[in-house]
């Protein structure tokens, strides 16, 4: 079966969903990312979503569920390049991602997630 | 009203509620129907294609492009031979749920189209005939 690519960029991990995704595909890639997170440690999880058409209830749920399940693991997920006429499609929907963060594009939520994780090396300089 | 043109689509599996998707943006380009409204009508059939396969045990889709007396349109037909919905109101409010989902599959497919009408009971299987106007 296909699988949607993760990347590690330091302490943060990259999705970008190019693909039309059935429904094993998304539920593949919580399964996947949750493992990611426990392996590498990651503090964040950016997910980029231009590349989705659409977001129906599903895809919806799967996006709430990796928020939920990467904050149990203490990493911070920002969804971000939501096209327009997705986001007024999601209102009329009833959908109201909650508990996911969002940004505009990938420049501003990598902006977010650094914000949200404390510096590297702040514990070090704590204890000295 | 005359209608333009018919497809229909077996609904079996995942990959099949992909190309109900793919389908539906395909004739609502052809309808000239813009961004947004295209997007409205896809994630339309992408809720119900999906009702189809996992409550209705798989099914058809029909797309029909419309005309009625110039205005145009697309209409799907989702049909299945499943075991039906038993209390049809509670099904179409939002947030009920049989229990995976959010519960907004057919009560956000319904308001996300010009027309909606559903026909099902326990045993019978379950039609759902939308409607979006150009």
């Amino acid at each position: 079966m296909d699988r949607i690519p993760i990347l590690k960029m330091g302490r943060f991990l990259l999705v970008t969903i190019q693909v039309d995704m059935h429904d094993r595909l998304a539920l593949a890639l919580q399964d996947d990312l949750t493992a990611r997170i426990s392996e590498t440690g990651a503090r964040g999880v950016l997910i980029d979503i231009s590349g989705l058409e659409i977001v129906d209830s599903f895809i919806g749920r799967m996006l709430a569920n990796i928020a939920a399940m990467s904050r149990v693991l203490d990493a911070e997920t920002v969804v971000v390049g939501m096209r327009p006429a997705v986001a007024i499609t999601l209102v009329e929907l009833g959908l109201s991602l909650q508990g996911v963060r969002t940004a505009l594009n990938v420049e501003r939520g990598m902006a977010a997630l650094e914000a949200s994780v404390e510096p590297v090396g702040r514990h070090d300089r704590a204890r000295h | 009203m005359i209608v333009l043109g018919t497809d229909t689509l077996t609904i079996a599996t995942d990959d099949d509620v992909v190309r109900a998707r793919q389908h539906t943006r395909q004739r609502a380009i052809e309808c000239g129907f813009g961004l947004v409204d295209q997007t409205k009508l896809v994630t339309a059939a992408s809720e119900l294609a999906r009702n189809t396969l996992v409550h209705g045990g798989g099914g058809t889709m029909i797309v029909d492009l419309l005309n009625d007396g110039g205005r145009r349109g697309v209409r799907l037909t989702f049909a299945d031979s499943g075991p039906g919905i038993r209390d049809v109101e509670a099904a179409l409010r939002p947030g009920f749920t049989t229990g995976t989902g959010l519960g907004l599959g057919l009560s956000g497919a319904r308001k996300l189209v010009d027309q909606f009408s559903l026909d099902s009971r326990p045993g019978a299987g379950t039609h759902i005939v939308v409607v979006k106007w150009k």
